[in-house]
C-alpha cells in the first residue's frame, strides 16, 4: 500500500500517531521507519519533527534502522530465563550468525530481546512478527528457522 | 444440537504450542470420517493449565486430551468419536462431566475466568447465550447510575491491576469530577514478567471487558472508551477487534444502547513496547500519542485525565467482574474473600511447579494452598524455597510465610504485593541474590528516565549487586542497598520506581544468609553465580570416558581414556558446565565456592 494511502486511513488528529506509525513500518519491508515516514507523519499530523521523533525513540518496538523481514523476539523475562531461554537466544545467534540487535546479511532476520510476552506456562518463549512459539528447545529452533527459511 | 462438542484451546500459550496445526488435522479428519454432523469443534479461549496444551475438552463426557499432536488425531476422531472409546494414552484425568473432581480445578473458584476456555471467543452468540450483556442491559433499563456505583461500592472490588484501589470510590470520582466529555479507559498493557491474565480474558472473552466498561460508561457518564492493549499481544489485539465489530453491529455499542439514552463507543489503541505504560498516567499519554512517560499525581485521572478530562481508567480483570457483580448483586460478591480483599483474584501460576497456567481462587487462600494444592507443589525431587509474587515490584517470600493469606494487606505486610498476580514459584537451584539482580535489570532497563531516584537509584543498587555476585561485596553493601531501596521507594515520581526495590528488600529480608553467603564465603549456594562455583570431579564415579575432555572448550578437563580419575585444572576453568552435561555417570559436580 502506499504511504498516501495509509496516511489516509486515519484521522489528522495527533493521538493516532502510534497507531500510524507502526503501519508505515509494517508497509516498509525492512521493518523500520525511514526519516521520509517521520516527516510524512508529522506533516499529516501537524506536528513538530522532533515530537515524532521524540515517540518513535520512546519505544522498543519502532526500529530507526533496516530490519529483516522477520523480526525474532525472544523473551527474556524471569521465567524464560528459568526455563532456559538463554540457550535458544545461543542456538538462534548460531544459526544465523549474528548477535542481538543484528540483521542477517540476506536481510531475513533480525534478532531481538522482548519483556514477557505472556505465554509463561509455555516457556521459553519467542515470537516471530505476530506468531508466538512456545516450548522452545535447540531443536524446535532449528526446525522453526528452517520453515521460515523455506517460506522465504 | 450435534452429538459431541470437542472444545479446542487456542489461547495464545496453546496455539504456541501448535494448536493452529491441530485444529487443521482435526478438520481433516472429521470430514474423512463422515462426522462433520455430528462433532462440532469450538475454538475457545485459555482452559488453564498452559504447561498441558494444546488441549482439547470433549463434551458431553467431560474428556480432557492433553499434549494432542497433529499425529494423534486420527486414533482420537477413530476410536472416541466414532467407536465411543477415550483414548487413554492421552488423558489428563479419568473423564470428568464435573470438571472441579479434577485437583487442579477443585480449589479454583472461576467467576472472571467463567467463559475463558468453554465458549467461543469471536462469537458474541455464544457469549450473548451464556448471560452476555444482560448486566448491560439490567443497568440501562432498571438502575440509576449511583445505583451502579452503590451496587460496586458495596461489593468491595478493588483494581485488579496492582495497587487495589476500591473501584467503586474510584467510579464515583469520576462521575462527581467536573468537565466535559469523560472517558473510560481499559488498562491491557500487562506488562508484569509472569502475569498473563488480562492477555486470557482479552482473548477468551472479550465480550465481559467490553460489558464491563459500557457498564461503567453509564455510571460515570462517558461516552468513548479506549481498550489499550501491549503490542506483544497480537491475538487478544485480534480479538477485541472482532468482538468490537460485532457489538457495533448488534448494537450493544454505539449510539442508544437497548433503545435508552446511553451511547457508548470503544476504539482499540495499540502500545508499542513500554513497560511504564503500564502506569496510568504513563498509559494516558500513550493514547494521546505521545512518550509514554508517567507525571506527577495529583491531579488523578479522574479529575483531569485523557486529554485532560475526567478520566476512569481500570484493568482488563476488574472490568471482567463487573457484570457478574450487577447480576448476582454485591453480597454475593462480597461473601468471597476477607475483611479487606472480596471476591476472586486471577494468579498465573509459573517457574518450578506442576501445574503451571491460569487459576482463579476466592481471595484469601493461602500461598501454600495456591502453589501445592492448585499448582500441585515444586517437581519431584526439587525443594520450595520461596515465592515471587507481584511481578518486578513484588517480592519473594520464604516457606515460614507459605501460610499467609493472599490478601492485599496481607502480602504488603510481608514485602511482597498483590500486583497483577504473576506467581513464579523458586526451588533450591534458583540462586536468590540473582533473582533480585535479574528483576533490578529489568526496571532499571525499563525506568524511563524521567526522575533521577529511579534513572540513578536503580543503576546504583544493580552496580552493588553485581559486585556481590562476582565475590566482590562487602557486608556495608547490604546496608547501602537498604538505604538505597528505601530512598528509591519514598522519592520516584510513580510506581515504577516506588516498587522496583521490592524484590531486592524482600530477598535481604527473608534470605539474607545467601547475600552473606555470596559475601563471606564467596559461595553461591544455589550454585548459579559462575563466579562462586567451581566444577570436580569424583574420582570414583569416573570411568575415563573422555567425554567431558572433548566437551571443554578451554582445555581444563584432562586426563587419559581408560585410565580414571580424569581431574579440572581450575586455572583454565571458565565454568561453562560443559563437562556436567557430558558426563553420562554423574562424575563431574557443581560445588559452591570459587575454585579449589
Amino acid at each position: 500500500m502506499d504511504k498516501k494511502a495509509i496516511l489516509e486511513k486515519f484521522p489528522r488528529s495527533p493521538d493516532v500517531l502510534l497507531a500510524l506509525l507502526h503501519e508505515l513500518q509494517r508497509a516498509n519491508p525492512q521493518n523500520y521507519l525511514t526519516p521520509e515516514d517521520l516527516a510524512l507523519a508529522a506533516e499529516y499530523l501537524n506536528l513538530p519533527l522532533s515530537r515524532v521523533r521524540d515517540a518513535v525513540t520512546f519505544y522498543t518496538m519502532f526500529s530507526l534502522r533496516p530490519r529483516g523481514k522477520h523480526v525474532i523476539r525472544v523473551c527474556d523475562s524471569p521465567n524464560c530465563h528459568l526455563f532456559g531461554a538463554w540457550s535458544v537466544v545461543e542456538e538462534l545467534k548460531k544459526l544465523l550468525g549474528i548477535e542481538i540487535g543484528e540483521t542477517t546479511p540476506d536481510g531475513l532476520f533480525t534478532l531481538e530481546l522482548t519483556s514477557c510476552l505472556g505465554a509463561c506456562g509455555v516457556a521459553p518463549v519467542m515470537m516471530v512478527d505476530d506468531e508466538v512459539f512456545g516450548n522452545l528447545t535447540p531443536e524446535r529452533v532449528r526446525e522453526i528457522l528452517a520453515r521460515l527459511k523455506e517460506e522465504g | 444440537m450435534r452429538r459431541l462438542s470437542v472444545l479446542l484451546c487456542s489461547g495464545s500459550a496453546c496455539q504456541s504450542a501448535g494448536a493452529l496445526a491441530l485444529k487443521q488435522a482435526l478438520v481433516e479428519a472429521i470430514t474423512a470420517e463422515g462426522l462433520t454432523e455430528e462433532v462440532q469443534i469450538v475454538e475457545t479461549g485459555c482452559m488453564g493449565p498452559c504447561e498441558l496444551g494444546p488441549i482439547l475438552l470433549v463434551y458431553p463426557d467431560g474428556v480432557y486430551y492433553v499434549r494432542v499432536k497433529p499425529s494423534d488425531v486420527q486414533e482420537i476422531v477413530r476410536e472416541h468419536f466414532l467407536k465411543g472409546r477415550p483414548v487413554r494414552r492421552l488423558l489428563w484425568t479419568a473423564p470428568a462431566p464435573e470438571p472441579r473432581t479434577i485437583p487442579f480445578f477443585a480449589r479454583q473458584k472461576k467467576v472472571v475466568l467463567e467463559n475463558c476456555g468453554q465458549i467461543d471467543p469471536e462469537k458474541i452468540e455464544e457469549y450473548i447465550a451464556v448471560g452476555g450483556y444482560e448486566a448491560l442491559a439490567k443497568v440501562l433499563t432498571q438502575m440509576t447510575p449511583e445505583e451502579v456505583i452503590s451496587e460496586i461500592s458495596r461489593s468491595g472490588l478493588r483494581g485488579r491491576g496492582g495497587a487495589g484501589f476500591p473501584t467503586g470510590k474510584k467510579w464515583q470520582a469520576v462521575r462527581e469530577a467536573k468537565g466535559n466529555p469523560k472517558y473510560v479507559i481499559c488498562n491491557g498493557d500487562e506488562g508484569d514478567p509472569g502475569a498473563f491474565m488480562d492477555r486470557a480474558i482479552l482473548e477468551g472473552d472479550p465480550h465481559s471487558v467490553l460489558e464491563g466498561m459500557a457498564i461503567a460508561a453509564y455510571a460515570v457518564g462517558a461516552e468513548k472508551g479506549y481498550i489499550y492493549v501491549r503490542a506483544e499481544y497480537p491475538l487478544a489485539v485480534k480479538r477485541l477487534e472482532v468482538a468490537i465489530a460485532q457489538a457495533r453491529k448488534l448494537g450493544l455499542l454505539g449510539t442508544r444502547i437497548f433503545d435508552t439514552d446511553f451511547s457508548f463507543d470503544v476504539e482499540l489503541r495499540i502500545g508499542a513496547g513500554a513497560f511504564v505504560c503500564g502506569e496510568e498516567t504513563a498509559l494516558i499519554a500513550s493514547i494521546e500519542g505521545k512518550r509514554g512517560e508517567p507525571r506527577p499525581r495529583p491531579p488523578y485521572p479522574a479529575t483531569s485525565g485523557l486529554f485532560g478530562k475526567p478520566t476512569l481508567i481500570n484493568n482488563v480483570e476488574t472490568f471482567a467482574n463487573v457484570r457478574h457483580i450487577i447480576l448476582k448483586g454485591a453480597d454475593w460478591f462480597s461473601q468471597m474473600g476477607t475483611a479487606t480483599s472480596k471476591g476472586t483474584k486471577v494468579f498465573a501460576l509459573a517457574g518450578q511447579v506442576k501445574n503451571t497456567g491460569l487459576v482463579e481462587v476466592p481471595m484469601g487462600i493461602t500461598l501454600r494452598e495456591l502453589i501445592f494444592e492448585v499448582g500441585g507443589g515444586v517437581p519431584e525431587g526439587r525443594k520450595f524455597k520461596a515465592v515471587q509474587i507481584g511481578g518486578p515490584s513484588g517480592g519473594c517470600l520464604p516457606e515460614s510465610l507459605l501460610d499467609v493469606p493472599i490478601d492485599y494487606e496481607s502480602l504488603k505486610q510481608y514485602g511482597a504485593i498483590m500486583g497483577s498476580g504473576g506467581v513464579i514459584v523458586l526451588d533450591d537451584t534458583s540462586c536468590m541474590v540473582n533473582v533480585a539482580k535479574f528483576f533490578l535489570e529489568f526496571t532499571a532497563d525499563e525506568s524511563c528516565g524521567q526522575c533521577v531516584p529511579c534513572r540513578v537509584g536503580l543503576r546504583m543498587m544493580l552496580g552493588i549487586l553485581e559486585r556481590i555476585v562476582r565475590g566482590e561485596g562487602s557486608e556495608e553493601d547490604l546496608s547501602r542497598l537498604e538505604e538505597l531501596g528505601k530512598i528509591i521507594q519514598t522519592t520516584s515520581l510513580c510506581g515504577l520506581g516506588q516498587t522496583a526495590p521490592n524484590p531486592v528488600l524482600s530477598t535481604l529480608r527473608y534470605f539474607r544468609e545467601e547475600y552473606l553467603a555470596h559475601i563471606h564465603d564467596k559461595a553461591c549456594p544455589a550454585g548459579v553465580c559462575p563466579d562462586l562455583i567451581h566444577y570436580e570431579i569424583i574420582p570414583e564415579a569416573c570411568r575415563a570416558c573422555d567425554l567431558c575432555r572433548r566437551a571443554c572448550p578451554t582445555g581444563a578437563a584432562q586426563g587419559t581414556p581408560r585410565n580414571p580419575p580424569y581431574r579440572i585444572v581450575q586455572e583454565l576453568c571458565i565454568r561453562c558446565g560443559a563437562c556436567l552435561e557430558a558426563c553420562p555417570f554423574g562424575a563431574v559436580v557443581k560445588v559452591p565456592g570459587r575454585k579449589g
